[in-house]
């Protein structure tokens, strides 16, 4: 079987997918969020303040941490009804840090010291099953009414909007779930790491989170999914060269976008591998 | 006589201190091919803007089907049965042609966001069946079947206009607004353009067009209305309207 090590760089590739996952639902829609590490937070404190605090069943405080996230996510979602492209970026970021320094300041919750005693509940299983479910989700989503709608908005929103597609419903639903997404990955990362700060959770994970998605590509949910995964493993393969573990690390993703800006997945690729499935299989 | 199919009244927009469309009345009966034409900057795409709710008027009434809807959003208007092409083509560019149709079909079909979780795994949920038959069926209309996979921005530029009025007609409008639909087309595409107009508008639509080629709009409409300024300054059936002195001013200038 795998060693301890293995399974604990796969949990957390998981986790980074979901995440990445997290912040391509509402890219999808021409949303971009920088604070995704804000709803991954609230995921987390939730879910590990009712296991700690009320004994709440894993599975349980699991869904508290997905539902919260949305609600959340609902309630940013409403300025960026008006809000668009850096101005967007800029308001989540915002929100994210609001997310960080709130759990700072909040005793109940550790403060800066942070939240301990978390009990051991996430299994590798947890997360491929919450993964298979999301493949499942993304790859019928895209085939559907609403990802059809995410994309029109993405392309031309006053088009979409003369077509028929309410966008304050459609773009309100996307962070909604965005936010679900996230707020499960910090549930079932809580109670994998066992101690949470919020730093854990700062402007450097949401960041990490929109990179894994653009460096694998945003034309399709596999893009997000391959680059979190690369990208989260990375580290450990680079081990060998020690010290220098982090520059190399940077200068390969440089290097990456500086070949291929559009990601490491794009139409041609996604093509040759009929990843988007619904196209060969019309054809066929 | 009976309701109009759209009723305009009043309609004025300006942008800053540029009067756009000043107190416009108009009139749309329900089931004919009416046209207007005017200059440029005469203020006919605002109009159209402010028909599907694209911007707000300043004054004014737009009645549809008898009901005020001056109000409400796009999309409610898309529902209720208006919808448009662009002067500019804005099609989807990430989408295939077949997709833009399908996203035309958005109002008048249903599923939301938990919907790709339901159904039956791998196969395609009924309403999307049925929601891709009729998306072939208005590309056969238009002539595009046999395209559906190829990607939007890959037609060439007249197709990329039919498929502007496929997408268009998926919504099931009763009035179609088409904003200068030959636009950069050539006499052959033209000739093709005048004969969809017209099958679609047998078909029982309702056709409201700007236009800037006289010969597609002596052919095809029964009412002209021209603008000037943001005013109507003539209004009537094509041949009487070629021969308006005010129309002829309009266009080649007063003496």
């Amino acid at each position: 079987m795998l060693s301890d090590h293995t399974v604990s760089i796969l949990i957390f590739a998981g986790i980074d997918v979901i995440m990445a996952l997290s912040f391509y639902l509402p890219a999808s829609a021409g949303q971009l969020s920088a604070g995704q590490g804000g709803f991954m937070a609230l995921g987390a404190y939730t879910a590990a303040y009712l296991t700690v605090q009320h004994g709440t069943p894993f599975p349980l405080a699991l869904a508290a941490g997905g539902l919260v996230g949305g609600l959340v996510g609902l309630a940013v979602g409403f300025p960026a009804l008006r809000l668009r492209g850096l101005y967007l970026v800029l308001v989540t970021f915002g929100f994210g840090e609001m997310v960080r320094v709130l759990f700072l300041n909040a005793p109940a919750f550790g403060g800066p010291a942070g939240f301990a005693g978390i009990p051991p509940a996430t299994t590798i299983w947890h997360v491929l099953g919450l993964l298979i479910v999301l493949v499942y989700f993304f790859t019928r989503l895209s085939g559907s009414r609403m990802g059809r709608a995410f994309a029109a908005l993405r392309d031309d929103e006053a088009a979409a909007e003369a077509m028929g597609v309410n966008s304050t419903y459609v773009k309100l639903a996307a962070f909604a779930a965005g936010g679900v997404i996230a707020g499960l990955g910090g549930a079932l990362y809580a109670h994998y790491t066992l101690f949470i700060d919020p730093e854990a959770f700062g402007v450097g994970r949401s960041l990490f989170v929109m990179l894994y998605a653009v460096f694998g590509g945003l034309a399709s949910f596999w893009g997000a999914v391959v680059g979190a995964a690369i990208l989260s493993v990375l580290p450990e393969l680079l081990r060998w060269v020690k010290d220098w573990r982090e520059i190399l690390y940077g200068l390969l993703v440089l290097a990456m976008m500086l070949v291929r800006p559009q990601g490491l997945l794009d139409a041609t690729v996604l093509a040759r591998f009929s990843l988007r499935g619904e196209r060969a299989a019309a054809r066929g | 006589m009976s309701e109009p199919l759209l009723a305009v009244d009043g309609l004025s927009r300006s942008f800053g201190k540029l009067v756009v469309l000043s107190k416009l009345d108009l009139r749309v009966e329900s089931g004919g091919i009416h046209a207007i034409i005017g200059p440029n900057g005469a203020g006919k795409t605002t109009f159209f803007n402010l028909v599907t709710g694209a911007l707000r008027p300043d004054g004014g009434h737009i009645r549809f089907g008898g009901s005020e809807i001056g109000d409400l959003p796009s999309y409610r208007r898309t529902a209720l049965g208006i919808c448009r092409t662009f002067q500019n083509i804005r099609l989807f560019g990430s989408m295939t042609v077949l997709e833009n149709v399908l996203l035309g079909l958005h109002c008048r079909t249903h599923g939301g966001l938990l919907s790709p979780l339901l159904g039956v795994p791998f196969r395609r949920p009924q309403t999307e069946v049925s929601a891709r038959e009729r998306a072939e069926e208005i590309l056969e209309l238009v002539g595009l079947a046999g395209n559906a996979w190829r990607p939007a921005i890959e037609l060439p530029y007249g197709e990329q206009r039919r498929l502007e009025i496929a997408r268009a007609l998926a919504s099931a409008p009763q009035l179609l607004l088409l904003d200068e639909p030959s636009a950069g087309m050539n006499t052959q595409e033209t000739i093709e353009l005048e004969a969809l107009i017209e099958q679609v508008n047998r078909r029982g639509v309702t056709i409201l067009l700007i236009e800037h080629k006289m010969s597609l709009v002596m052919k095809l409409s029964q009412v002209v209305t021209v603008l000037n300024f943001g005013q109507k300054i003539a209004e009537g059936a094509p041949r009487a309207i070629q021969r308006d002195a005010r129309v002829i001013e309009a266009y080649l200038g007063a003496e």
